[in-house]
């Protein structure tokens, strides 16, 4: 991503500008989805079925995620290089296994017979970790990219660089967020 | 079309030279490698200048496909009994031969033609072309910016945009045809491919032609407000911008926060498509069989599609409101009455607008009590609307009229505004909508309030900035012609819907002579009819000006030739690549300053004089 220039106001960076008011449309497409769940909740005709225990099992990855992650981005503030590149590539994995708990939730859903096809109280949970998860995996790209710079880039947390791990950070800590957020809305609304 | 013309140095470049500011752009030669190719400088430009052009041009060619669909679903209105036979070979088996040889447009092929016709006006003509011209033009220059904040997303909106409208174009051409079921796509209609011949694969492109529209649209907005709020040149605080800017910034947010509801939307009715999923359908009952879905809603999808529908309206014509007040002001030489008024009432139509989706929806079956939430909302919205039209007569007033075509346009914009606005009281009022829902007389609203609102938002803006665009001037009598022919053309089409819509003519129907209650309108119809094939072909009048000037019209040998204080007129007639060869501008004041202390104009950069006044405005 190029930038032409550099913002002449002090104050916030453009670009991490530009990755909030992102995080503002993401946030309105889940509000939008989980709006209408609580709309289709309180018309009836409602199923009930318990969330699936790897729910449970990601959330507490996801959270220890964002705790690496945080400790990857400390590590290379403060010229900590081995640091930095070990909670990177933990981040990574963490990720990863969330991935799979998800994976393994939508079995678990599949085994007690909560179909994607079937009432909507299934559809909605699928549909909307589903879009969630496809968020994370954007957030696994990143981070190999990130895995990418820090070991073939010699290291030096210049300015630029700095920028770039801080919007990647971000947008981690988000996807977190926003996790912990729906699971606690499918836990309060079932 | 790009011969740059021998610059004499002005006033404004002493000043800028002066007082300007020194971001030491040229030091590294950023502009260099946008000159390089044909390619990079025309096709995969990252200047916000050209990349302006291509989302005008594009939607120039999208407006022409899309009137000339409602000129033929208008012959079939308007004649329903003429032989279409000479259509045959343009649109193949769309025209139904009958056994006398007759020719009619087949019945599937209205009702695409109708969805067409008002998906590519709204997403692709007054969205992305409207939005996506001025605001990256206008940006950069208005606020004193060399570029967008990324280029690079920047036109990666563009080329999104252009393969929405590649993946649309397309399913004009599929066997089944492109979807019919309405601008709106409602299920169940939408859900369900063996609906209509439009539902099966016309639907699924509409619904990856409406995906990478939101991505662009998404993509632009959050570039216009990061510029917006973070590239600003030194002085120009936010009370020092245009109203233009306002308007743009305003837009931006509204489509950044509603877009993604919308894509909510489609992706649960793509899922009920293809994967089963009963969120929209519930006990359909189909060809005589009965269909598995249970437990799904499809007032749901209204929600969800209205909570974007509505905003949208506004996304459309808030740019052209920043428009008309910009030229406006420039046109009377008075300054904008009420400039925070104007910005504030902005504001307060982006959020309430926010609030009343559920107006389009009062015959779904709504709870009453919810309904009058929404009416007075609705009803409240008028209040902004009229503070911005009040504002607009009063600059008007006693002003040193200029009466150029960019001013007409202005003025047609506000008598249309004033037209449509006042009916949607009408319809905002639950009361007077449930019988006047899906009549003509919605029609009739919404293309004065926002279709032809909007187009002559912006006409005017290119008349007026079309010298900075191409370094050329279009042909003003020609302009002028079009001006009248189509603001009376455009009542004369939309006004008698009015009186349809109030005897109870449905929108969307093929023909009307099966219902006793519908007939009696043939005349009518058959005027509104040509009117709208007289104002088409005006239309092309402008498309061929417009194309002309750029290679033929006359040259604009004047830096600021419509005496304007706002600093896009400080840059070189042909701006560079960075804008401003030199130092960036520093703003002084506000950009209204007209007719102050005696003085004609003075540009946003001039520095307040000695003992002159300073005036909070
Ligand atoms: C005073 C302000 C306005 C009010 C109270 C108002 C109210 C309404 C209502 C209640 C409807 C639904 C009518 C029905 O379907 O039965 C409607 C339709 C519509 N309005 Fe407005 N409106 C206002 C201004 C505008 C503006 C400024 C625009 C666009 C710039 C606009 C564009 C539309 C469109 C596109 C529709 C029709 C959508 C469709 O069903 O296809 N309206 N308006
Ligand atoms: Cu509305």
């Amino acid at each position: 991503m190029d930038v032409t220039l550099v913002s002449k106001n002090k104050g916030i960076q453009p670009l991490k500008f530009a990755l909030w008011a992102g995080f503002a449309s993401i946030i309105m497409m889940f509000i939008a989805l989980t709006s209408a769940y609580i709309v289709r909740h309180s018309a009836g005709n409602w199923l009930e079925f318990k969330l699936p225990n790897a729910f449970i099992f990601s959330t507490i990855t996801i959270i220890l995620s964002s705790i690496t992650m945080h400790m990857s981005y400390s590590g290379f503030k403060k010229g900590s290089e081995t640091n930095y590149k070990l909670f990177l590539i933990a981040t990574l994995a963490l990720g990863l296994i969330f991935i799979m708990f998800q994976y393994q939730g939508w079995q678990e859903m599949h085994h007690i017979g909560v179909d994607l096809d079937g009432n909507p109280s299934g559809s909605f949970v699928y549909v909307i970790s589903g879009l969630h998860a496809a968020h994370v995996l954007g957030g696994l790209a990143i981070l190999t990219v990130a895995i990418l710079h820090a070991f073939s880039l010699k290291y030096k947390p210049t300015e630029k660089r700095l920028l770039r791990f801080q919007l990647s950070t971000q947008y981690w800590h988000f996807v977190d967020i926003l996790w912990v957020y729906l699971f606690v809305f499918f836990l309060l609304f079932r | 079309m790009s011969t740059q013309n021998i610059e004499v140095r002005e006033e404004v470049d002493e000043i800028i030279e002066k007082n300007g500011y020194d971001d030491h752009f040229h030091d590294h030669h950023a502009s260099d490698k946008y000159k390089s190719s044909f390619v990079g400088k025309y096709i995969f430009s990252l200047d916000h200048k050209m990349i302006s052009r291509q989302f005008l041009i594009t939607g120039i060619v999208w407006a022409i496909i899309g009137a000339a669909f409602s000129v033929i679903f208008r012959l079939q209105l308007g004649f329903p009994e003429a032989d279409m036979a000479w259509l045959k070979p343009l649109l193949g088996k769309w025209i139904v031969l009958n056994d006398a040889g007759i020719g009619s447009i087949s019945q599937d092929f209205y009702y695409a033609l109708v969805t067409m016709h008002g998906t590519i006006l709204i997403f692709f003509v007054l969205t992305a072309g409207l939005s996506g011209t001025y605001s990256n033009f206008l940006i950069p220059l208005q606020v004193g910016a060399r570029d967008m904040a990324s280029p690079l997303l920047n036109m990666l909106s563009y080329w999104f945009f252009f393969l929405a409208g590649l993946v649309m174009l397309y399913s004009l051409f599929l066997s089944t045809g492109p979807f019919s079921g309405g601008w709106t796509a409602y299920p169940p209609l939408s859900a369900l491919p063996q609906a209509s011949s439009g539902s099966k694969g016309g639907m699924n492109l509409w619904i990856i032609s409406m995906t990478l529209f939101i991505v662009s649209q998404l993509l632009g907005g959050i570039n216009y407000v990061t510029t917006i709020l973070n590239l600003r040149t030194k002085g120009m605080s936010m009370w020092k911008m245009p109203l233009t800017i306002w308007s743009f910034l305003v837009t931006a947010i509204l489509g950044i926060l509603t877009f993604p509801v919308l894509f909510a939307g489609v992706l649960l009715l793509l899922f009920d498509r293809s994967m089963g999923t009963s969120f929209y359908l519930s006990e359909i009952f189909i060809q005589g069989a009965a269909l598995e879905n249970v437990g799904g809603s499809p007032i749901l999808y209204q929600h969800l599609f209205w909570f974007l529908g509505h905003p949208e309206v506004y996304i459309v014509i808030l740019p052209a409101m920043g428009i008309v007040s910009e030229i406006m002001s420039v046109n009377s030489r008075k300054p904008i009455f009420g400039y925070r008024a104007m910005a504030y009432s902005l504001m307060a139509i982006a959020f309430l607008s926010l609030l009343v989706w559920a107006h389009h929806m009062f015959t779904s079956g709504m709870n009453p009590f919810i309904t009058n939430f929404f009416v007075l909302f609705t009803l409240i919205i008028a209040m902004p609307s009229s503070i911005k039209t009040f504002n607009w007569l009063t600059t008007l007033f006693r002003g040193n009229l200029r009466l150029n075509s960019a001013m007409l346009y202005c003025i047609g914009f506000v008598s249309f505004f004033i037209s449509g606005g006042l009916t949607g009281i009408w319809v905002g009022s639950s009361t007077l909508d449930i019988p006047l829902h899906d009549t003509y007389f919605v029609v009739a609203h919404f293309h004065l309030v926002m279709g032809v609102a909007a187009f002559f938002g912006m006409f005017a803006g290119l008349s007026y900035w079309y010298p900075k665009m191409f370094g050329r001037y279009m042909n003003e009598t020609v302009l002028k012609v079009h001006f009248w022919i189509t603001l009376i053309g455009a009542y004369c089409i939309f006004w008698p819907q009015h009186y349809l819509g109030l005897a109870g003519v449905p929108r969307r129907y093929y023909r009307f002579d099966s219902f006793n209650s519908f007939t009696g309108w043939e005349g009518v119809n058959e005027f509104i009819t040509i009117s709208a094939i007289v104002v088409f072909f005006t239309q092309l009048l402008w498309v061929f000006n417009f194309f002309y000037s750029m290679w033929r019209g006359k040259k604009v040998t004047e830096r600021n030739p419509w005496h304007s204080n706002s600093i896009e007129w400080t840059t070189p007639i042909i701006p560079p690549h960075g804008n401003w060869p030199g130092k960036l501008p520093k703003v002084e004041r506000w950009p209204y300053d007209y007719g102050k202390d005696g003085k004609d104009y003075i540009t946003q950069i001039t520095p307040y004089a000695e003992g002159e006044e300073v005036i909070a405005h």
